[in-house]
C-alpha cells in the first residue's frame, strides 16, 4: 500500500510496454475515453477528468485504467435522473465547491453512499493537488453539522490525506490536519445539506452504512476508534466508523469458514436450508474445506420447493441448478445469480415496522447463504454480491419502494452488462491482437471467454489451430471442442498428460480464470496450473484472460488453503470407459480416499500476461487494478 | 528349427498387436524366446560365437522391428547378444590361461590367478566390458596381462554371466552353448525379480510419515512401497490415476488392500498437490543412456512440477529397462499414438469428425501419445536392482551391459568374432 511505488507504477508507461502491449494506444489516449465504455459512459467526459487524470500520463501504456470517476460520475447521473433529493444535494454540493475535482465528487456524493473511493489509495497526483485549495475553504465552524455529514466527510479527507504521495508524516501530524479537513468537508457538505433536506437523508444513510458493516467491521471498529485519536473522536462518536485505520483493515477480506472448526461448523448446520450429507474417507489435509455427499440432498430440496417460505423460487432454482451442475463457469454463475436476485427484489415488498435497505440486505444475505450451501461461492460472485449489497445500503432514504426496487434492478442489469457482457468483449478485442495467422493455440478446460476470442478471430479469418485440453473428471473440454469445431475451426484435442508432448508446437496458451488474485496468482479450474507450468518449461506465452471484477484482494500461495471440492465419486468412475472399475468395492474402505479437487492456484511466474477489461497486464499489476477497481465502483 | 521359426513369429505378433503389457514381461519373454533361438542353433565346429550371435541378431532385429518403441526387447537382444560375447571370451581366455600360464609365469599377477583361476575368465570379461573396447579376439590376445591385472575389480557381472567351469578344450563346443543359455537363464531371472532388489532399498528412502506421490500404475513402484510399509514405515501415497489408461486406479487399489493409507487424485491436480509431497516415485518405460526417462505419459509434468517444489523425482528401474541409446526427440520418434477412442466417444464426435470429409483434412484431430520423455535433469535419482544413481552415472552403469558392438542392431558384417 505504499502509494508512491504504486503511484510510480500507474504513470510510468516503459514498465506496460515490457512484454505484451496493443499496438493501437491512441484510441485509449486521455482525451479520448475507452470505447468500451461507450454505452454507458457520458458521450463527453467532464474536463476535470481529464485533467484529473492527465499525470498518471497513460496515453500510452496499453493498460487502461479509467478515471475514477467515470464511474462514480455516471452513478451520478443515474442517481440524478431515478433520486430527486439526491440530485438536489449533489447538485449543489456541485455548485458550492469552486473547482470541481475529486474529492468534491467524493463528498458531494459522500451522503448517498459509503466513502469508497477513499478507501483505496489513490495513485493519482490529481488528488494531492486538490486537497490544497479545499483546504482554503475553511472558514465556518461546524456546530450544527449533522453528524453524519461530518464524519463520512471527514473520513474522505482523512483518508485522500493518507494517500498523498508523500507521506512521510507521523500519525499525530496527520490526525489533526485531517480533522482540519474534515471540518472543511463537513462544512461543505453541511452547506449543501441546508438546501435539500439533507439532515434527515444524510443521517439515516449514516445509520445504514453502520448497518451494513458486517461483523468485521464492528471488530474494527474499537481498534480503529482507539487509533483515531480522541480529538476526532470526540466530535464524531459514531464517526470513528469512518476513520481511515478501520478502512484500512476492512481492505483486508475477513478470514473465511473453516470446516475444521466443529463448533462454527455445527452453529452454520443449524441455520442451513440444505442439510447435506458430509462425505466419509476425507482427505486429511482438506478439513478445513467442506464436503459432502454428492446427491443427496437434490431430491430432498426438489419436493421442497414450494415449502421453503423465506427463499423466492428464483433463487431457489439458481440454487438447485448450482447444485446440479447444470450452470458452471464463473460467468454463467454470477449471470444466473443476479438474475435471480433481480427477480427477488422485483417481487420484494417492504415488511411493515421494516427499512427496505435493512430487510433487503439481510433477505439477500440469507439467499447468498443458501447458494453456498448448495455450491460454495465463487470469487466473481463474492464481489458482485458485495456490489449489490453495497449498492442497497447506498439507497437514498427517501427512495420509495418501488423506486428503490427499480434503481437496483438498473443496478444488477449494469452490472452485468457493464462488468460481464462488455468485458468479455473488451478482452475479446485486446486478446485478437495477439493471434496471428499460423498459430497454435492451446487452451485449457472451457472457458467463455477463450472460446469468444478463438470464434472472433476465427471470424476476423485468421488461420490458427487449436488444441483443446481436457481432463477428468468434468471434461469441459469436450463440449468447447464441440462448439469449435461445428464453426468450422479446425482443433485437436487431448488430456492434460499429454500436454507436454504437444506443447512444442504451440505458439500460445491462452487460459481463462475463475479468479485472479492480488499476488498475481491465477486460481482457475484445476490442471490451468499444470498446463501454464508445462508451457513455462516450453518458453511458450501464457495469456491469461480474465474480466477485471473477478479480480480479488486475497492472495493464496497453494491451492489447498482454499479450494473447493468435488464429488469424489466423481474421481473414482471413469465416465465412458466402464471398464475401468477396480474401485467399485472400495469406496468404503477407510484407506481409500479420493479427491476430487476443483481449482488450483497458477503461481505468477508461469503467467506471461493477463488479459483484462482495462488491458493486458503483467501479473504483478493485479494489485494496481484491484486497487482502482475497487476505488472506481466504490467497491465494498 | 521350424519350431522355434513359430515361436519367433507368434511372439512377433504380439508386439505388433502390442498385445504384451509392461516392459517387464515383454524382455522376459524376449529373453526366453532368444533362449530357445540359442539352444536351436546348430553349431558349427569353428566360430561358434558368431554363429550364435548372427542368429540372435537375425531374430533380435525383427523384434525389434516390431515394436521399436518397446525398447526392452531392444535391450534383452543386445543383454544375450553381450552374453554370448562374453561367454565365448571367457572360455578363449580360459583356454589361452592355460596356454599361457607356464609361458608368462613371471607376470605380476600370476599368483593371483593361481589363487582364483575360476575367476579369472570373468575377470578379463569384466576387464573387457570396462575398457567398452569390441572383446575381438585380437584385443585379447594384445590385453591379457593388462585385464588380467584386475580380478577383483569385478563386482557384478563376474558372478552371474562369467560362470566359467575350467576349460576343457574337447567339450568347447557343447560348453559355449550351454554357458550361454544357462547366463540367459540367470538374466531371466534377474528380471522377473528386480523388483525385489529395488524394493529391497526401500527403507533407505522412505522415512515415517512421508507423503508419496506416484502417477499410473507400475509393479516397481507398488513392491517398493508395500516394501516399505512392510517394515512398519507409516506414510500415505497420493496416486495421480494416470489418464488415459487410469492404471492409477488399479495401483491403489492394490495399495489399499495392503492397507496404506491412499489418495487418489486427478492428474490435473499433481500441482496442487505436489507442493505438500515430500517425493516422487514412479516407474519408467526405458532408462536411457544420458540419463533420460521414457516414461508413462504424463510424468514430465510431474517431473516440472517436483522440480518447481524441489521434490525428489525418484525413478525406479529394473536393469532390463536400461537402455544404451542416446534420445533423439523422443517425445515423437520414441512415442506411440494410442487410440483416440480412449479419449472421445467415436459415437458421440461422430459428427465433428465428418465435418472435415469435404475440405480433405479432417478439422479434429484426437492426440494421445502413449509415453512422455523426462529430461535426465528432472530426474534426482534413479534406483536399479544395483542400488542408486545418479541420472549421469547411467551411461557408465548402461555400459557394464551391454557390449558396443551391438548397439547397432543391423544386418551388417560387424567387427569382433
Amino acid at each position: 500500500m505504499d502509494p508512491r511505488r504504486t503511484a510510480r507504477t500507474v504513470s510510468d508507461p516503459k514498465v506496460r510496454q515490457v512484454g505484451f502491449f496493443t499496438p493501437a494506444p491512441p484510441e485509449r489516449s486521455i482525451s479520448d475515453p475507452p470505447r468500451f465504455q461507450d454505452p454507458i459512459q457520458p458521450p463527453s467526459p467532464s474536463p476535470t477528468q481529464v485533467n484529473d487524470h492527465s499525470p498518471s500520463g497513460n496515453s500510452l501504456s496499453p493498460v487502461m485504467i479509467p478515471p475514477a470517476h467515470h464511474h462514480s460520475d455516471n452513478f451520478l447521473r443515474t442517481a440524478l435522473q431515478v433520486t430527486s433529493p439526491t440530485k438536489a444535494f449533489s447538485y449543489s454540493a456541485k455548485t458550492v465547491t469552486i473547482p470541481p475535482e475529486n474529492e468534491d465528487v467524493a463528498s458531494s456524493f459522500s451522503p448517498g453512499r459509503k466513502v469508497v473511493s477513499a478507501k483505496s489509495p489513490s495513485s493519482f497526483p490529481g488528488v494531492k493537488a486538490s486537497s490544497v485549495p479545499a483546504s482554503e475553504l475553511t472558514t465556518v465552524s461546524v456546530v450544527n453539522l449533522p453528524p453524519g455529514i461530518s464524519e463520512k466527510a471527514g473520513g474522505a479527507s482523512v483518508e485522500v490525506q493518507n494517500d498523498r504521495p508523500v507521506s512521510a508524516k507521523t500519525l499525530k501530524e496527520k490526525t489533526s490536519k485531517a480533522e482540519r479537513r474534515a471540518l472543511q468537508e463537513a462544512q461543505r457538505a453541511a452547506k449543501a445539506a441546508a438546501k435539500a433536506e439533507g439532515t434527515k437523508a444524510s443521517s439515516a444513510a449514516s445509520k445504514v452504512v453502520t448497518s451494513a458493516n458486517t461483523k468485521p467491521s464492528k471488530a474494527a471498529k474499537s481498534s480503529s476508534q482507539k487509533n483515531d485519536g480522541s480529538q476526532v473522536a470526540a466530535s464524531e462518536k459514531k464517526g470513528g466508523d469512518r476513520a481511515p485505520e478501520k478502512d484500512r483493515k476492512k481492505d483486508a477480506p475477513h478470514p473465511r469458514m473453516q470446516y475444521d472448526d466443529k463448533s462454527r461448523v455445527e452453529k452454520a448446520k443449524k441455520r442451513a436450508v440444505v442439510k447435506q450429507t458430509e462425505a466419509r474417507n476425507r482427505v486429511e489435509l482438506f478439513r478445513h474445506l467442506p464436503q459432502y455427499e454428492h446427491g443427496t440432498q437434490l431430491p430432498d430440496l426438489e419436493t421442497k420447493f414450494f415449502e421453503l417460505d423465506p427463499m423466492h423460487p428464483a433463487v431457489y432454482k439458481v440454487g438447485l441448478q448450482y447444485l446440479s451442475g447444470d450452470i458452471r463457469g464463473g460467468n454463467a454463475r454470477c449471470i444466473a445469480m443476479f438474475q435471480a436476485f433481480k427477480e427477488a427484489i422485483k417481487d420484494y415488498s417492504t415488511p411493515p415496522e421494516k427499512t427496505l435497505i435493512r430487510d433487503l440486505t439481510a433477505r439477500i444475505s440469507s439467499y447468498v447463504s443458501f447458494l453456498i450451501e448448495c455450491r460454495p461461492l465463487s470469487i466473481s460472485m463474492g464481489n458482485a454480491i458485495k456490489f449489490l449489497k453495497n449498492r442497497i445500503a447506498k439507497l437514498p432514504l427517501a427512495l420509495s419502494e418501488s423506486e428503490a426496487k427499480s434503481t437496483l434492478m438498473l443496478d444488477i442489469d449494469r452490472f452485468i452488462n457493464e462488468k460481464i457482457i462488455l468485458s468479455e468483449k473488451v478482452i475479446v478485442k485486446h486478446a485478437v491482437t495477439k493471434i496471428q495467422d499460423g498459430d497454435v493455440l492451446l487452451t485449457y478446460g472451457a472457458s467463455s471467454v477463450v472460446e469468444m476470442i478463438l470464434l472472433h478471430a476465427h471470424e476476423l479469418g485468421k488461420h490458427f489451430h487449436v488444441v483443446v485440453v481436457d481432463s477428468r473428471p468434468k471434461l469441459e473440454g469436450q463440449l468447447l471442442l464441440r462448439r469449435l469445431v461445428r464453426k468450422g475451426l479446425s482443433c485437436t484435442y487431448t488430456h492434460v498428460n499429454a500436454v507436454s508432448c504437444i506443447m512444442q508446437d504451440v505458439t500460445r496458451v491462452f487460459l481463462g480464470a475463475s479468479s485472479v488474485l492480488s499476488n498475481g496468482t491465477v486460481y482457475s479450474r484445476v490442471g490451468t496450473a499444470c498446463v501454464a507450468m508445462v508451457a513455462h518449461a516450453f518458453r511458450v506465452p501464457v495469456l491469461v484472460c480474465c474480466e477485471a471484477y473477478k479480480f480479488h484482494e486475497r492472495v493464496q500461495l497453494d491451492s489447498i488453503c482454499f479450494n473447493e471440492l468435488g464429488n469424489p465419486d466423481a474421481i473414482s468412475k471413469v465416465q465412458g470407459r466402464e471398464e475401468i472399475n477396480y474401485l467399485d468395492g472400495l469406496v468404503n474402505q477407510e484407506n481409500l480416499q479420493l479427491l476430487n479437487l476443483i481449482y488450483d492456484a497458477t503461481p505468477s511466474d508461469y503467467v506471461s500476461m493477463i488479459i483484462t477489461d482495462y488491458g493486458m497486464i503483467p501479473p504483478t499489476s493485479v494489485p494496481v487494478i484491484v486497487r482502482e477497481y475497487r476505488r472506481d465502483h466504490l467497491w465494498s | 528349427m521350424p519350431d522355434t521359426q513359430a515361436l519367433v513369429n507368434d511372439f512377433l505378433n504380439k508386439l505388433k498387436k502390442r498385445k504384451i503389457e509392461g516392459s517387464q514381461a515383454t524382455a522376459k519373454q524376449t529373453a526366453e524366446l532368444l533362449r530357445s533361438v540359442i539352444s536351436q542353433t546348430r553349431m558349427p565346429y569353428t566360430n561358434q560365437a558368431a554363429a550364435l550371435i548372427h542368429s540372435v541378431k537375425a531374430v533380435g532385429e525383427r523384434l525389434i522391428a516390431a515394436n521399436p518403441v518397446e525398447l526392452a526387447v531392444g535391450n534383452v537382444v543386445r543383454r544375450v547378444l553381450h552374453i554370448v560375447r562374453e561367454e565365448d571370451l571367457s572360455l578363449t581366455t580360459a583356454a589361452m590361461a592355460g596356454l599361457n600360464l607356464s609361458a608368462e609365469s613371471d607376470d605380476e599377477d600370476d599368483t593371483d590367478r593361481d589363487n582364483h583361476p575360476a575367476l579369472s575368465a570373468a575377470a578379463i570379461a569384466a576387464a573387457s566390458r570396462s575398457t567398452l573396447r569390441p572383446p575381438s579376439l585380437q584385443t585379447l590376445l594384445e590385453d591379457v596381462p593388462d585385464s588380467a591385472a584386475v580380478p577383483h575389480t569385478s563386482s557384478s557381472g563376474g558372478d552371474s554371466e562369467g560362470k566359467s567351469k575350467s576349460a576343457d578344450k574337447s567339450s568347447r563346443s557343447r560348453k559355449l552353448k550351454h554357458d550361454v543359455i544357462e547366463a540367459v537363464n540367470e538374466l531371466i531371472q534377474d528380471i522377473s525379480t528386480c523388483h525385489e532388489l529395488i524394493a529391497e532399498q526401500a527403507v533407505e528412502h522412505i522415512h515415517q510419515n512421508e507423503v508419496i506421490l506416484t502417477l499410473g500404475s507400475s509393479r516397481t513402484v507398488l513392491e517398493f512401497l508395500c516394501a516399505a510399509k512392510e517394515k512398519k514405515r507409516s506414510f500415505r501415497v497420493f496416486v495421480a490415476e494416470g489418464a488415459p489408461r487410469y492404471q492409477g486406479h488399479l495401483l491403489a487399489k492394490e495399495l489399499v488392500t495392503r492397507g496404506l493409507q491412499t489418495t487418489l487424485i486427478t492428474d490435473s491436480a499433481v500441482f496442487a498437490m505436489i507442493s505438500r509431497v515430500n517425493m516422487v516415485i514412479v516407474g519408467a518405460h526405458a532408462v536411457m543412456a544420458n540419463g533420460g526417462v521414457i516414461a508413462p505419459v504424463g510424468l514430465n509434468m510431474v517431473a516440472l512440477a517436483a522440480q518447481k517444489h524441489a521434490v525428489p523425482f525418484v525413478v525406479l528401474a529394473g536393469s532390463h529397462k536400461l537402455c544404451p541409446l542416446y534420445p533423439h526427440h523422443p517425445e515423437v520418434l520414441l512415442n506411440e499414438l494410442r487410440s483416440p477412442s480412449e479419449l472421445l466417444d467415436f459415437g458421440e464426435f461422430s459428427d465433428c469428425l465428418d465435418f472435415g470429409s469435404g475440405i480433405g483434412a479432417p478439422l479434429l484431430h484426437v492426440v494421445n501419445p502413449t509415453f512422455d520423455y523426462v529430461p535426465p535433469k528432472l530426474v534426482s535419482l534413479f534406483i536399479t536392482d544395483t542400488g542408486g544413481h545418479n541420472p549421469s552415472y547411467m551411461y557408465r552403469l548402461i555400459a557394464d551391459y551391454y557390449s558396443a558392438d551391438d548397439l547397432v542392431l543391423e544386418r551388417r558384417t560387424t567387427s569382433g568374432n
